[in-house]
């Protein structure tokens, strides 16, 4: 094989009296994993996509903070048309509390504790890898543990907007930030409304494979199922950072 | 499935491998076929040919339901507002027995929604992708039995939530679903929880096309069996490689656009409503979302999907013109490159479904040259076919029929498609009879006509009965006449400018008159002819099954490997693995005592040096 070339010598010494490297054929599950992430990424991608659309082709005078999203231009009472507070934005912005009801920090910390709990997948997987079963259970109960937890400060965040406060005009007529009050929280609860749904698979899988794990019935040699949900659970978090950069960040 | 069963063929050394990959099949499925009960067995079943039939079987029920539908829409073409056999006495007694037009609406929507998701590909890729991948790569049984138990199960919600809406008011937006009539429960009558329905039964076939292409791709890339390489498979398998490819990467982009348009009825969400929007006076909505990115979701998809639903007609037909004509099939490689090719310009072509909606012309340019571009590709399967049979000993079968019905039908389709992709031609014939007739000649005279073909050719190995060829081509001359006589015409008089989808068209001068009515009742008149020869097709179809003469194993004398096993294979499918050692088309090879050679058979050293210049292996 080629890749042989670029090894240190010493390292082939070690190794060149057993049956020559070669790496392992890939086994069906990853192949198919691999595959169904592809299919995921086309999935977020269409959602991605429409969001970059929509808000691209989102008019001047979409959000504005004296008046409701919605409004359309002819509509807009001449009193508010010539107040001098007036603002009209095409897209709410970050940190703008008369236009965008998201709270970055709070988000900002979930981000970083889902991003932690790939962390504790990756030292799951490399301690069963060693044949670790204790840590193994001890890493998988922390990204379940975690996983879980972002999931709660999301449910907290969509109960705020939803139910818990009252909203200027400028980011709801009705006062709550719900689905159909403007283009914006249609993307905002579509977009990460089905990562959290995708969050909720993966905590159940993981779930189920720490009850496999308590059972110890991974090896050192047969443990696809952490691998396999690893790259899943991996993959849901990048999808996090892409949403929380377009949807909250920018 | 254990992570073990690596399969060692993946870099094509086989023979280094033989015993590591035969154990590694060995190790699932084999054996398991005694105990099982009833239910395991045939309904709940995890063999992929089970459910290829499962798939085979329901799909011909919906063919059936999606027909008497088209015929519902003729009557009404012919004889605009006349009483319609039975249905008026009955469902439209309060009406004065005639369809009333949102019902016609309906028909159309129903009629095209069924045949394309519900007949078309379940035929194609859930029945004979199922059936024939295992069996023609040389494996047991698909990579993931359960799953693909799961993708055949996971349609029956969407079969009885499709059905189910015929009661509640069945969708009146057309198989393309556009919003703002798509979108809104109160803008047709037709559209309020029927809509809604038809969605959550896409979302349903779509899930189970999803995990039926991650199985396929999966299977196809490392169950293969020993010696059979990527350039050893069979053409069906290859274009059931790429569909699936086409699937997995098309489909998610559908399924988030009918989630969106799902939220948007159901939630009240604002993706594909314009600002300011109200229907029938009602109070306005916000709104703000654009209703033309439904259409570009939408055809991101489908137009892929037209190709989903051809491409694996187009293998299947190639391994019958090849077996029939006794020769190896005309420039396999570039057969191979031509689908991938047609499927890899499948993905940039789907604006030239939207020339009238007000696009940049510049982009309605890009769109037209990608399109024209798969004429192309197109036209190298064509004339390889052609090469195929060209000096070739045809053997006039009826699925060598059906096959040759395809690849005439599949040109005439064609070239019409090339007058669409023209964005000057298409602002005259956009939304006329004339794209009807094209999609049907591609769709039916091509898929139906491959999917015929395919059910007489494989039958013997899925029942391991044969069927009657002569009422087989008698089936297949009626079809094929009746095809054309309703298809064609529609050509004529979309050129004269007939639009589709209106309930009536004689109330425009320039269409009422004799020459385009009489032409109408002609098509219907074809059409009922065109329904009454499926009868036969079904009657041969089931006298077959109870007393068919018994099927040999290979009684085409055709070449790949789905024809080493015995006829129907059992579970397991074949005793011990096959090691292949040829191409998958190697007839009338000189200096052989047979005219065929199957793939497991090794030439005698000798004549594979004296052949050794024919390009075969």
């Amino acid at each position: 094989m080629s890749h042989a070339a670029t090894i240190p010598t010493g390292l082939i010494a070690a190794t060149a009296q057993a049956e020559p490297r070669k790496a392992p054929p890939p086994s069906p599950g990853k192949v198919a994993m691999w595959l169904f992430l592809a299919t995921e990424v086309m999935f977020f991608t269409g959602l991605i996509g429409s969001y970059i659309v929509l808000r691209a082709g989102s008019p001047k005078f979409a959000y504005a903070n004296l008046y409701s999203p919605g409004t359309v231009a002819e509509k807009i009472p001449t009193a508010i048309k010539n107040d001098p507070k007036l603002k009209q934005y095409t897209w709410p912005q970050p940190y703008d509390s008369a236009t965008n009801p998201l709270s970055i920090n709070l988000t900002a910390v979930n981000t970083f504790i889902l991003i932690c709990s790939s962390l504790t997948m990756v030292l799951a997987l490399s301690a069963i890898q060693r044949g670790d079963q204790k840590n193994l259970t001890k890493w998988l109960a922390a990204t379940v543990i975690i996983g879980s937890v972002f999931l709660s400060v999301q449910v907290f965040e969509y109960h705020e907007l939803m139910y818990g406060r009252h909203y200027p005009v400028g980011i709801s007529a009705t006062g709550h930030f719900r689905p159909s009050v403007s283009l914006f929280a249609s993307c905002f609860f579509t977009m990460t409304g089905f990562h959290g749904a995708h969050v909720t698979g993966g905590v159940i899988l993981l779930s189920c494979i720490l009850i496999q794990s308590l059972r110890g019935t991974y090896t050192k040699d047969h443990h696809s199922s952490v691998e396999l949900a690893g790259l899943y659970w991996h993959f849901v978090d990048l999808v996090w950072i892409i949403l929380f950069t377009v949807v909250y960040l920018v | 499935m254990n992570t073990e069963h690596a399969h060692g063929d993946s870099h094509g050394s086989a023979a280094n491998d033989h015993g590591h990959g035969d154990h590694g099949h060995g190790d699932h499925g084999h054996g398991h076929g005694h105990e099982m009960s009833f239910i395991r067995r045939y309904v709940f079943s995890e063999d992929h040919k089970v459910i290829g039939l499962q798939f085979m079987f329901s799909g011909l029920i919906f063919f059936i339901i999606g027909g008497l539908l088209a015929l519902a829409i003729r009557w009404q073409m012919a004889w605009p507002w006349s009483s319609v056999p039975i249905l008026s006495r009955t469902l439209w007694a309060d009406y004065g027995s005639r369809i009333p037009p949102e019902v016609y609406t309906k028909l159309f929507t129903m009629h095209g929604t069924i045949m394309i998701f519900f007949v078309i590909i379940p035929l194609l890729n859930g029945a004979f992708g199922n059936f024939l991948i295992p069996l023609m790569i040389g494996a047991r049984d698909m990579a993931f039995p359960k799953l693909n138990m799961f993708s055949y199960w996971v349609m029956w919600p969407g079969f009885i939530i499709i059905s189910y809406s015929f009661l509640v008011g069945a969708p009146a937006a057309g198989w393309t679903s556009y919003p703002t009539l798509a979108n809104t429960p109160w803008s047709d009558p037709g559209s309020q929880f029927g809509q809604t329905l038809w969605l959550l039964a896409l979302l349903c076939v779509g899930i189970s096309s999803l995990m039926g292409s991650v199985n396929y791709m999966t299977t196809i890339i490392m169950l293969r069996a020993p010696g059979m390489k990527m350039f050893r498979l069979p053409m069906t398998v290859w274009a059931m490689f790429i569909t699936a490819t086409l699937q997995a990467f098309a489909l998610p982009v559908l399924t988030s656009a009918l989630i969106m348009q799902l939220l948007d009825r159901v939630v009240g969400t604002n993706f594909f409503t314009p600002y300011d929007w109200s229907v029938a006076n009602g109070p306005s909505g916000v709104g703000g979302g654009i209703p033309l990115m439904w259409q570009h979701l939408f055809w991101f998809y489908s137009h892929p999907a037209v190709y989903i639903m051809i491409l694996p007609a187009m293998g299947m037909v190639s391994d019958i013109i090849s077996t029939f004509s006794r020769k190896p099939i005309f420039g396999y490689k570039p057969m191979v490159f031509a689908i991938a090719g047609i499927a890899g310009l499948g993905f940039i072509v789907w604006g030239h479904h939207m020339f009238q909606t007000g696009m940049n012309p510049a982009l309605g340019a890009t769109f037209m040259l990608s399109t024209m571009m798969i004429a192309l590709p197109s036209a190298i399967k064509t004339f390889n076919w052609l090469g195929t049979m060209w000096g070739g000993r045809i053997h006039y079968t009826t699925p060598m029929l059906n096959a040759m019905a395809f690849v005439s039908m599949f040109v005439i389709g064609g070239l019409s498609g090339i007058f669409m992709a023209a964005t000057p031609v298409d602002i005259h014939i956009h939304d006329t009879y004339f794209i009807v007739a094209h999609i049907h000649y591609v769709l039916f005279g091509g898929s139906m006509f491959g999917i015929f073909g395919a059910i007489h050719y494989w039958f013997p190995k899925m029942f391991g009965k044969m069927m009657n060829d002569k009422l087989g081509k008698i089936h297949f001359f009626l079809s094929f006449i009746a095809f054309n006589g309703t298809f064609f015409v529609m050509h004529i008089v979309g050129l004269h400018g007939q639009p589709r989808r209106y309930a009536d068209y004689t109330g425009f001068d320039y269409l009422n008159n004799p020459g385009i009515i009489g032409m109408n009742q002609f098509m219907t008149y074809s059409a009922i002819m065109l329904g009454a020869a499926q009868l036969l097709l079904i009657y041969n179809f089931i006298s077959s099954l109870i007393a068919g003469p018994k099927a040999e194993t290979n009684p085409w004398h055709a070449n790949t490997l789905e024809w080493t096993a015995p006829s129907p294979p059992p579970h397991y499918n074949f005793e011990t693995i096959p090691t292949v050692y040829n191409a998958p088309y190697e007839y009338s090879l000189p200096g052989l005592d047979k005219d065929y050679l199957p793939q497991t058979e090794r030439l005698s050293p000798e004549l594979a040096a004296a052949t050794a210049h024919l390009g075969h292996g």
